[in-house]
């Protein structure tokens, strides 16, 4: 169970969420709609990572393929005038399903070093075929000429519409995980990633459990990528690429692992960061270096993980 | 006479060149308590991983319940009313005892495909997770996480979680490991209280524990079964004494 004071600072959070338009209209910074539209998209990505990663220990090194996938399903379509916001959305959850069900059944055979290597290698596969299509603009990816076309009266290319269609898919992702995290599906996870050899002693065929976590995790990703592409009204095969997926595990840690919640403040702490110390240097991640290692050495459980009061997975 | 619930025939498995279980055969009545005591790398774990499915064996055959299990998975056996305990503890130390309980239960009753309903407030899981807890004694316990247990508790809820599983038999991997003179004893009161009720392939170091407990005992040395029979018979076997008996006497003080 999350305690008061992390319970208070979720909802205080996403009540800010909610106000920072007009807080960013108010003091003429409108440019921070869009960082923190950047920063939501972000975090239901981490946040999905974090799902499989920190409650089933599977280390996907190959995550933000999800993400490029998603911005694929926008814009592709979009290339041949399928501009439906509802269809775009239908391909995309059905095609990141199925390329997360293909992959999970293939990296899922493995664990450890072997997964994370094995996740990191699809990962790069798909963002070398996205390279490989000319036809989308190959390594130079290509502008999305339309945003999504969901009905009358939505207008996509109003920044507010935007980001509260992002806050509306973060606070209903965020809930429904951490529904998903308590339920009886999500005991079965986390106890597999606790001893996963007990867990087939009591009765847990636990490979098909951990496959339908790692498809929702792809899932969810896919529609941070969906948002992404809509967003940044470009796609690239560089969203799939490995450093990608590392920013992501990043944000985790940072967040904290195993804390569903944690990574919606790595993603906040990491984009800021990257903003804030891009303003001084290219060489950014050369401060930020220091600060994760300070981080990881002292904070295992991450920024949320400081906060006190018990965690249901950070106890021992 | 009955059949045997566990019947192992001519059971094999090597790791390389090492022997861990060789052409063993083996059985286990309803009701009985058949021990398998000795020395340290005489292939007992080995035996009991390859019982529950955890190990494929090279070559043999289990019988359990009058079917052939040797190509079915460990979930598979669990569901037939197997349940094996752990000789290095294996509770899931982050969540409460009740919760460990609650996951064996949950592990019988259904697919686990439920994505909404909490799961630690589930009365079809806690109560009756309750009450095995209530049934071993940990019962006041319920709500610690099972890492911050004392080490005779986790043993304890160790086999809880087997019971949870509504098992027709028990293979207990040194239930007693680790534990002091009294937390054994309470062990061994234990499992005489569930004596009857369970068949139990019982692997144990103690040898008070395994001569009050166990009506056969089968002594096993490099993989091979020297010697079956009662407690009396096994005290008295002078090879069993030679290879086990007598070097155990040396070091039970340790």
């Amino acid at each position: 169970m999350l305690s008061k004071l992390k319970l208070s600072i979720l909802i205080g959070s996403f009540l800010v969420l909610a106000a920072l338009p007009f807080i960013a209209e108010a003091v003429d910074e409108p440019f921070y709609i869009d960082l923190m539209a950047r920063v939501m998209i972000f975090s239901i990505a981490a946040m999905s990572l974090d799902f499989i990663l920190g409650y089933g220990a599977m280390i996907s090194f190959g995550h933000a393929l999800y993400i490029g996938l998603g911005t694929y399903a926008v814009g592709i379509l979009a290339f041949y005038e399928v501009t439906n916001g509802w269809l775009q959305l239908l391909v995309c959850i059905v095609g990141t399903a199925f390329i997360s069900f293909i992959l999970g059944l293939i990296s899922l055979r493995t664990s450890g070093i072997y997964f994370i290597m094995i996740t990191f290698a699809l990962a790069q596969m798909f963002y070398f075929l996205g390279i490989s299509l000319e036809e989308f603009g190959g390594d130079d990816g290509l502008p999305i000429d339309e945003r999504s076309v969901f009905f009358e009266g939505l207008d996509m290319y109003d920044p507010w519409t935007m980001y509260y269609l992002i806050l509306g898919t973060l606070t209903v992702t965020t809930f429904a995980l951490w529904r998903i995290i308590n339920s009886r599906f999500g005991m079965v996870v986390r106890g597999s990633h606790s001893n996963d050899d007990r867990m087939q002693a009591i009765g847990f065929p636990t490979f098909k459990y951990r496959l339908a976590a790692f498809v929702i995790a792809g899932v969810v990703c896919g529609l941070a990528g969906f948002l992404l592409g809509n967003l940044t009204e470009f796609l690239t095969p560089e969203y799939m690429h490995w450093f990608r997926s590392g920013e992501l595990m990043i944000m985790v840690m940072v967040g904290g692992m195993g804390t569903l919640f944690g990574p919606l403040y790595g993603a906040f702490a990491y984009i800021m960061m990257e903003d804030f110390l891009s303003q001084f240097t290219e060489y950014w991640q050369f401060y930020f270096g220091p600060l994760l290692i300070l981080l990881v050495l002292f904070a295992k459980q991450g920024l949320w993980g400081m906060l006190p009061g018990k965690e249901d997975m950070s106890d021992e | 006479m009955s059949d045997p619930i566990l019947k192992v025939e001519q059971l094999k498995k090597s790791f390389g060149g090492v022997v861990a279980t060789d052409s063993l055969d083996f059985d286990v009545m309803p009701g009985e308590i058949h021990a398998v005591i000795g020395p340290n790398g005489a292939g007992k774990t080995t035996f009991v991983a390859q019982i529950a499915g955890m190990l494929k064996s090279d070559s043999g055959r289990i019988l359990f319940d009058g079917q052939d299990i040797g190509a079915k998975t460990a979930p598979q056996r669990s569901h037939m009313g197997l349940a094996r305990s752990f000789q290095i503890t294996s509770v899931f130390r982050e969540f409460t005892a009740l919760e460990n309980v609650a996951l064996s239960i949950q592990a019988h009753s259904g697919h686990s495909f439920k994505f909404w309903k909490r799961a630690s407030t589930d009365a079809d899981l806690t109560e009756p997770a309750q009450k095995i807890l209530d049934d071993v004694g940990l019962g006041e316990r319920a709500l610690t996480l099972a890492g911050n247990l004392a080490h005779g508790q986790q043993r304890q809820l160790e086999i809880a979680m087997a019971l949870a599983t509504g098992p027709k038999m028990l293979l207990l991997d040194e239930p007693t490991a680790g534990m002091g003179t009294e937390e054994s004893e309470q062990m061994r009161q234990f499992l005489d209280r569930l004596k009857g009720d369970y068949s139990m392939l019982l692997i144990e170091h103690d040898m008070d524990t395994v001569f009050s407990l166990a009506d056969r005992v089968t002594v096993l040395v490099y993989g091979r079964a020297i010697a079956t029979g009662t407690p009396t018979e096994i005290r008295n076997n002078d090879e069993v004494r030679a290879a086990y008996l007598g070097e155990d006497e040396v070091t039970a003080g340790a």
